[in-house]
């Protein structure tokens, strides 16, 4: 057993027999960090640099507690402190880095295709933590497993995706593994924001958010960027909740049983309503536990990729 | 043509004689309680504690361990294990662990179930049962309740095919 | 100097010729050309000049007249670690061209008369071709201000343009149109809707979005397409439509022409006619150019436009890269294809495709660029007639060949191309009686 590739750079390729090994490996890591001691010395020796040209928080957290969980040594590598504002190359930080012994880079980036580029030239294996507005594969595998360990499967799932499509990678990752795993995605937002030509990949597109909800099993909110607004993608924030916005009014809408999903951070009022993001069907918080088991688990497989 | 060593019912008479070894040396099953390592000791595990429940007339928990994350060999395995659930109901804290497995072999096996086991809790004490002793320790290790031992050479396998997995109850010795 | 091609199978769709010739040539012009047939005259001469001819033998095969390349970046002055007007010249030839018109987005910017001199004398000290700059239409190409179209002219530019930049002030383009009139020259433009294009890097559709990379749409072109054929026919100005690249421009083009408005042509490019979005899958940056590449409905379309005589021309959009610029991500990496080396066996496809016959070819690489340049009447550019410049191309059409970028005269390796197939290659460049041969 093992993956496929050496890296993680999106779903878009990623076979569903990789996918399922990802999200079954991890529920045996979900074990792991229902303990006390909550780390394990499967990957001792192992480094794991994270390369974040983006600002993050959450992300770069949680892969930073996934390699440690692991027992690899961690070291974080942010624009603000690295040679990259001395005008060196992306792939020349990236091979300094693996020059020290890195055997994971975890890279987040403002480009698309980075993760990939580099994935081409490194002998570590690459995990692209976000690049651009192409992928952001652990988030949507962490979506994966929640919605697998919540509902049992993932087949047949109706599951809507609200928001931003356009420039979400998360939404992008998801539409790939979802419809490769047999879910029948939903994308519900603005017209300047949900390209149409996405229906060539098996999804449906609904602008109106009351229709796109009708029976959905899964509402996956999108964080808006509110920079967009100035850019005539919507006109104001108020607008777009008006139209766009999760409230408890229309979620009643979806399945009773429906659960809400939000990748982080959130902008309350703008695309959720404060009373869903701590509802009851609210899986938020759920997601960030399973966000280190699935990257545990990635980590550990891509280890034991053959090269 | 593989070699069967223990039929089905060389399997139950082994499992009942564990049973009573067990009772005997703990004198009981009070806090007992059976781990099961991934994936070939999770049945024995099962089966032991149906026929302790039969014998004692009280049941005693049973857990299933999975050691791919504290093996020593990750690095140099041709295939990375794969790892599976590890399902502990209830303490183990002062508990007495039986770790039971299929085929004791090198032993290695057994140290990171037991550094697993450590990771969960502090157990009073830890025992080991398996169904077959085969030999070829690599590590101080001894079985308490053995099965039934087997010499082999390095090179034969030892396989336990088991009804739980849709096979003939049986233990067979193959060549490579 | 006096050189004697032999057994020359010629197209020259400026001249009739039936059967093999012989092409006399005296003082870097054409002298003569007869038939074998007629054997002759040739005779004749040989048995004049004896001492100082160089007689080639062409053994049959294909020669045309050299290739007038009317869109070419030469990156010199400013980016000569992009490419030299030495070297650039010498990839020209290599690949059959032995004129080229090069742009104006250098550093200094074509936008004044002694750039303009110091390319012309660069090119004659250290050309292995002739070049005609193209100057800016705005100084510094800003699209704000008007450049000094007439003294520019008289310094040697044949045509006007700000390309790589469109001029997106109505305005400005039409006086730019009208005020270039005087000059009887054609203003080539750039057609991109820049707000449209909003910072694009590819066509815009299901690969741009799943690439995450943004889009340009088709109609960011057309729009500007459309835009300055309606000033053309308000000042009666000459068009030139560079790199066309969409099917849509190709239909607002043919209408246009349809409609009477004659004073515009178009050129296309090799890479709109064989690849298309798909040669960016893997983030490939040799596969970055603008307009981008497009969808195989635009191939088709393009070569309908070549054939129906909707687009005149085929131009290199010669863009060369260093490779540290074109090593990196996609959205960082300049926007360009290095095509001087390919163009001929790529565009010799379309014969083979029967999209065009030699002749048609011919025509859309060489006799009608520099008609519509002016090079045909005023400089003897573009034909193999008795008193045009000696610059013609003795073809290998017998070999195919893998196309390696590392073979390149030009500094440029920026091919999306690289591996290909291609049966057509110069195998004797004469540009100006100067004869160009490569082992």
């Amino acid at each position: 057993m093992g993956l496929s590739s050496k890296d993680l750079t999106g779903l878009k390729d990623l076979s569903p027999e990789d996918i399922g090994l990802i999200l079954e490996t991890a529920a045996g890591f979900k074990d792991v960090l229902g303990r006390d001691i909550k780390k394990v010395p499967a990957l001792r020796g192992k480094t794991t640099v994270t390369l974040f040209y983006e600002p993050s928080t959450r992300t770069r957290t949680s892969f930073e507690l996934a390699a440690k969980r692991l027992s690899t040594d961690v070291i974080n590598i942010s624009v603000s402190t690295s040679s990259v504002v001395k005008g060196e190359t992306l792939i020349d930080t990236a091979r300094n880095v693996e020059a020290l012994g890195a055997d994971f880079i975890i890279v987040r980036h403002s480009s698309s295709g980075i993760a990939q580029f580099l994935a081409k030239k490194l002998k570590a294996s690459v995990i692209n933590a976000g690049d651009g507005t192409n992928e952001h594969p652990t988030q949507a595998l962490l979506d994966l497993f929640t919605i697998q360990e919540k509902k049992g499967r993932l087949n047949g799932l109706k599951v809507a995706i609200v928001g931003d499509i356009l420039h979400s990678r998360v939404a992008k990752s998801n539409i790939y593994g979802l419809t490769r795993l047999g879910a029948e995605v939903r994308l519900i937002g603005p017209p300047t924001l949900v390209p149409g030509c996405l229906k060539d990949l098996g999804v449906r597109i609904f602008y109106d958010m009351d229709k796109g909800l009708q029976g959905a099993d899964i509402v996956m909110m999108l964080r808006i960027q509110t920079e967009r607004q100035g850019k005539g993608f919507f006109p104001s924030a108020e607008e777009y909740f008006r139209n766009w916005g999760l409230t408890t009014a229309r979620l009643a809408a979806a399945d009773p049983d429906a659960l809400v999903m939000h990748p982080g951070p959130m902008n309350r009022g703008v695309e959720i309503a404060s009373d869903v993001a701590d509802g009851g069907r609210s899986v938020i918080l759920e997601q960030v536990t399973n966000g280190l088991a699935v990257r545990m688990a990635v980590l550990y497989l891509l280890s034991g990729t053959k090269q | 043509m593989p070699k069967v060593l223990l039929d089905k019912k060389d399997i139950e008479r082994a499992i009942t004689r564990m049973s009573h070894e067990i009772i005997e040396k703990n004198k009981g099953v009070t806090s007992l309680f059976l781990i099961g390592i991934q994936r070939g000791g999770v049945h024995i595990a099962n089966r032991l504690a149906a026929r302790l429940r039969d014998i004692e007339g009280s049941s005693i928990p049973v857990g299933t361990l999975d050691i791919a994350l504290y093996r020593d060999d990750i690095n140099v395995r041709k295939e990375q294990p794969v790892v599976r659930r590890t399902q502990v109901p209830g303490e183990i804290s002062g508990q007495k662990v039986v770790l039971v497995d299929d085929v004791l072999f090198t032993g290695r096996s057994i140290r990171a179930a037991m550094d697993a086991v450590m990771d969960l809790g502090r157990p009073s004490a830890i025992q080991l049962a398996v169904l077959v002793d085969r030999g070829h320790r690599e590590l101080p290790v001894k079985a308490d309740f053995v099965g039934k031992n087997i010499p082999t050479s390095r090179d034969e396998t030892v396989t336990v095919q088991l009804a739980e997995d849709g096979s003939e109850d049986r233990v067979v010795l193959e060549w490579a | 100097m006096t050189i004697l091609i032999k057994n020359a199978e010629l197209t020259d769709p400026s001249q009739k010729m039936d059967g093999l010739c012989s092409i006399l040539i005296e003082d870097g012009k054409i002298k003569e050309i007869t038939s074998e047939r007629s054997a002759g005259k040739g005779q004749k001469t040989r048995e004049k000049q004896p001492q100082e001819l160089t007689v080639i033998d062409a053994e049959g095969r294909p020669v045309i007249p050299g290739l007038v390349d009317m869109h070419v970046h030469l990156r010199e002055p400013g980016f000569e670690y992009k490419e030299t007007i030495r070297t650039g010249t010498e990839a020209a030839v290599r690949g059959g061209i032995t004129t080229v018109c090069c742009m104006p987005n250098t550093r200094p910017v074509i936008d004044n008369a002694s750039i303009t001199s110091f390319i012309l004398s660069k090119a004659a000290q250290e050309g292995s071709c002739s070049v005609y700059p193209i100057g800016a239409i705005t100084k510094g190409q800003k699209g704000e201000e008007l450049a000094e179209l007439s003294i520019l002219h008289e310094a040697g530019c044949i045509a006007f343009s700000d390309d790589g930049r469109p001029v997106m002030d109505s305005l400005l383009m039409r006086r730019a149109l009208e005020y270039s009139k005087i000059l009887e020259v054609p203003l080539i433009s750039h057609c991109e809707d820049l707000a449209l294009a909003a910072g694009g890097v590819m066509n815009e559709g299901l690969t741009s979005v799943m690439l995450g990379l943004r889009g340009i749409p088709p109609q960011a072109e057309e729009i500007i397409v459309a835009r300055d054929i309606a000033l053309a026919e308000l000042t009666g100005a000459r068009l030139h439509i560079a790199h066309v690249s969409t099917a849509g421009s190709v239909g607002i083009i043919r209408a246009a022409k349809k409609r009477g408005i004659t004073d515009i042509t178009a050129e296309t490019c090799p890479h709109y006619f064989h690849i298309t979005e798909e040669a960016a899958r893997d983030y490939n940056t040799f596969a970055k150019v603008n307009p981008p590449l497009r969808t195989r409905k635009d191939i088709e379309a393009i070569r309908e436009g070549l054939q129906d005589g909707t687009i005149d021309v085929i131009a290199t959009d010669h863009a060369p890269h260093h490779l540290d610029e074109k090593s990196g991500d996609f959205d960082s990496a300049p926007s360009g294809i290095s095509g001087l080396e390919t163009s001929l066996g790529l565009s010799m496809k379309l014969v083979d495709d029967g999209v065009l016959d030699m002749a048609g070819l011919v025509g859309k690489m060489a006799l009608t660029p520099a008609r519509i340049l002016g090079l045909f009447s005023k400089n003897k550019k573009g034909s193999l007639k008795p008193g045009f410049d000696a610059d013609l191309v003795i073809l290998d059409t017998a070999s195919e060949y893998t196309v390696d970028p590392a073979l390149f005269r030009s500094k440029g390796v920026n091919t999306p191309f690289e591996g290909w197939k291609l049966r057509a290659r110069a195998a004797i460049t004469l540009s100006n009686g100067r004869i160009h041969t490569w082992t």
